[in-house]
C-alpha cells in the first residue's frame, strides 16, 4: 500500500525525529482537492488579468540555468542562438517575470509549510524502495522532466494550466501526452510507488 | 478598451513590476503546497487510479481560471488578444509531453511542485530538482542540433474554438462539462482503488459544479466581443493613422521591398478569386476577405521584420480588411495605396507589348482588361526596378516596424 497517509503514530514519530524545532508548528492537513483547485484557478485569472502572462516553472529554472552558464562560459552562451536569445551580451537572464514567480513559489511553498507544520526533512518514497534508489530515481526523473519541459516550452504549470485555460490547441495535446506517457509507463515502474 | 491585462513596466517601472510576479508566484506555491503537491507519493498515486488529487486539482484550476478569464473577455474587462496563448509547436509539444510524463511517473514531480518539496524539505524533491535543471541545461545544449524538429508543425496563436470552428462560449461550456464528467469518473476509481468512499467527500463540490456550469451558461450567452467592438476600443488611436493614410503604402515602396532582404512582406490580395486570377502583384496570396481571420493564429505572433499589405482593387475593401486585423491586435498591417489599380496605373508597361486598357467603373472595381490569357505579366506583377532609375519614383516612406502589443512570454518564459 501507499505511504502517502500516514498514521496518527507515524506522524508524531516523523514530527518528534526530523522536524526543526525552530519552525516546529502542528501539522495540519492539506485541504480538499477541489478547494485547491479553484484557488490555484483564482490565482492562475488573477495572474493572466492582471499581467497577461501566466503561471511558469520550468521557465524560471531554466533562466537559473542560463545565468551560471553565463558567468562561466560567456562565449559559448554567445555563440548558442538557444542560450543567447536569454542572455547574450549584455542581456541578464534573470532580468525576467518567469524568474519571480519561480523565486515566489519557493518562498510560498516555504510560508505555507511552515504556518501548517509540513516543513520536515523527509524523503518521500514506496514502501519497497530505499531512501538512495529514490533519490536516484528523482534526479532521473527530473532530468527527463526538464528536459521535456523545455522541448514542449512549457511544463505542467506554463503549458497545461496556463495554456489549457485559455484554450490553446498545443497546450491541450501536451496535457494529453503528458498523462499518456505516465501511464503507459506507471505498470513497469510500479515498484517504485505501490 | 478593455482596462486588462495592465501594461505593469509602464505603470510601475521595469524591475518593480517583479513585485507583482514575485506575489503571484508566492500565492502559487502557498496554493500548491496546500494541495499536498510536495508529496511525491500522492502526486505518483494518480497514475495508479488512488488517488486522483493531481487530476482534480489541475482540471479544477483550469476550469476556474478558463471561466473567469472568458466571462471577463465577454464583459469586456480583459482583452483576450492581450494575453499570452502559447503558440502551438504541435510535434515538439507532444513528445515533449510524453518524455514528461515519463519522467513524472520515474521522478514524483513535476517542475513547480518540486520547487515546492525543496521549499518543505524533502528530499527526493531536492533531489527531483538538481535533476531538472540538468535536463534544462542538456536540452540548452543538445537544442542546435534539432532545431529544425523544434521549430516544427508550428501552427501560431491558436486556439480550440478556432481548431474547431465554433463558438468560444460553446468550447467554454463544453470543457466545464467534460471536466465535471472526468471528476465523476476519478472519484469512481479513487473509490475502486483507493478505498475512498464518495460519500464523505463535501457536498458543497456539487454547489461548486453546478455554478461553474451556470457562469459558462452565461458567458455563452452574452457571447465574446465581435471585431466591431474590438475597432470601437481601438478606434481612436488607429483612425487617425487612417486619415492621415499613414498607413497606405505607395507601389513605389512595396517595388523597393520586394528586391530588399530588409524586411518579410506578405501581399494580402482580397479582391475576387478572378480578380486575382487575371492580375496579381507577384508574390501576393488570395485571401477572400471573408477568410482573413482564420490566418489570425499565424498573424496575430508575427513579430520583427514581417509586415502584411492589404490590397483590394482601390481602397474601400482594404481598408475595411484592415480594420478588422488591427482590432484582433495584428501587427505592423498596411494597405496598398489606390489598391491594383494604383499599381498598375504607376508601373503601366503598355510599351513591353503589353495591353492594358483602362475602364470606367465603379468604386473597388477592377479598372483594366487583360488581353485573355496570351501574355505573360511578369513586368507588371514584378517591375524592375531599373526601369525606373533609383530615384524616379518618389514616395513617402510609410511602413514603420513595431513591436508586438501584449503579453510577450507565456508559462514558462
Amino acid at each position: 500500500m501507499t505511504t502517502y497517509l500516514p498514521t496518527e503514530k507515524e506522524l508524531q514519530v516523523k514530527t518528534q525525529s526530523h522536524s526543526i524545532s525552530l519552525i516546529r508548528r502542528k501539522e495540519k492537513p492539506f485541504i480538499n482537492a477541489y478547494a485547491g483547485g479553484i484557488l490555484l484557478g483564482i490565482v492562475l485569472f488573477l495572474t493572466f488579468f492582471i499581467t497577461g502572462n501566466g503561471l511558469g516553472a520550468s521557465g524560471g529554472m531554466n533562466r537559473f540555468v542560463v545565468y551560471f552558464q553565463d558567468a562561466l562560459v560567456p562565449d559559448h552562451v554567445d555563440n548558442t542562438p538557444y542560450l543567447a536569445a536569454m542572455a547574450g551580451g549584455d542581456i541578464n537572464p534573470l532580468d525576467n517575470w518567469v524568474v519571480f514567480v519561480t523565486v515566489g513559489t519557493v518562498v510560498g511553498g516555504f510560508l505555507s509549510g511552515w504556518w501548517n507544520g509540513r516543513i520536515k526533512l523527509e524523503t518521500n518514497r514506496g514502501p519497497r524502495m530505499s531512501a538512495k534508489t529514490r533519490w536516484l530515481m528523482a534526479f532521473i526523473g527530473g532530468a527527463l522532466m526538464g528536459y521535456g519541459a523545455r522541448m514542449a516550452r512549457g511544463c505542467t504549470s506554463g503549458q497545461a494550466l496556463s495554456g489549457g485555460a485559455v484554450l490553446s490547441v498545443g497546450s491541450w495535446a501536451f496535457m494529453l501526452a503528458v498523462f499518456a506517457g505516465g501511464y503507459a509507463v506507471a505498470y513497469f515502474v510500479r515498484k517504485f510507488w505501490l | 478598451m478593455p482596462t486588462f491585462p495592465l501594461d505593469l513596466a509602464s505603470s510601475l517601472g521595469h524591475w518593480e513590476q517583479y513585485v507583482v510576479y514575485l506575489l503571484i508566484g508566492i500565492g502559487f506555491g502557498i496554493v500548491l503546497e496546500i494541495s499536498g503537491f510536495g508529496i511525491s507519493t500522492r502526486l505518483a498515486g494518480q497514475f495508479y487510479f488512488r488517488d486522483q488529487t493531481v487530476l482534480k486539482v489541475m482540471f479544477s484550476a483550469i476550469v476556474v481560471a478558463m471561466v473567469l478569464i472568458f466571462g471577463a473577455t465577454a464583459l469586456g474587462l480583459l482583452d483576450y488578444n492581450m494575453i499570452w496563448v502559447n503558440p502551438t509547436y504541435l510535434i515538439p509539444g507532444i513528445v515533449g509531453g510524453l518524455i514528461m510524463g515519463v519522467g513524472f511517473i520515474i521522478g514524483g514531480f513535476c517542475p513547480g511542485t518540486s520547487l515546492v518539496a525543496v521549499a518543505t524539505l524533502k528530499l527526493d524533491g531536492v533531489f527531483f530538482t538538481l535533476g531538472a535543471l540538468f535536463g534544462i541545461f542538456v536540452f540548452g545544449e543538445s537544442v542546435g542540433v534539432f532545431e529544425s524538429f523544434w521549430n516544427s508543425t508550428y501552427m501560431g496563436r491558436f486556439t480550440l474554438p478556432q481548431l474547431f470552428g465554433i463558438d468560444t462560449g460553446i468550447i467554454v461550456v463544453g470543457v466545464v462539462i467534460m471536466a465535471l464528467v472526468m471528476f465523476f469518473g476519478a472519484e469512481l476509481l479513487e473509490q475502486r482503488f483507493g478505498k475512498k468512499d464518495r460519500k464523505l467527500a463535501p457536498k458543497w463540490r456539487y454547489g461548486a459544479g453546478g455554478t461553474l456550469l451556470a457562469f459558462a451558461g452565461v458567458i455563452l450567452v452574452i457571447g465574446q466581443p465581435t471585431s466591431a467592438t474590438k475597432w470601437s476600443w481601438v478606434e481612436a488611436e488607429e483612425a487617425p493613422r487612417l486619415e492621415k493614410r499613414a498607413v497606405m503604402v505607395s507601389p513605389a515602396e512595396i517595388l523597393d521591398y520586394m528586391y530588399s532582404e530588409q524586411i518579410t512582406m506578405q501581399l494580402v490580395d482580397i479582391r475576387s478569386e478572378a480578380e486575382f486570377n487575371t492580375f496579381h502583384i507577384d508574390g501576393a496570396k488570395h485571401i477572400a476577405s471573408n477568410q482573413l481571420l482564420t490566418h489570425l493564429p499565424e498573424w496575430q505572433v508575427l513579430t520583427g521584420n514581417n509586415v502584411i499589405i492589404l490590397m483590394g482593387n482601390d481602397e474601400t475593401a482594404a481598408i475595411e480588411a484592415w480594420k478588422v486585423l488591427v482590432s484582433e491586435n495584428v501587427p505592423n498591417v498596411y494597405i496598398l495605396d489606390g489598391g491594383i489599380n494604383h499599381w498598375i496605373d504607376m508601373f503601366d508597361l503598355s510599351s513591353d507589348d503589353l495591353e492594358v486598357v483602362e475602364q470606367d467603373v465603379a468604386d473597388d472595381q477592377l479598372g483594366y482588361t487583360f488581353p485573355v490569357g496570351t501574355v505573360d505579366f511578369m513586368p507588371l506583377a514584378r517591375p524592375n526596378p531599373s526601369s525606373y532609375g533609383p530615384f524616379d519614383l518618389e514616395y513617402t516612406p510609410r511602413i514603420e516596424l513595431q513591436g508586438k502589443k501584449g503579453a510577450t512570454g507565456g508559462g514558462c518564459g
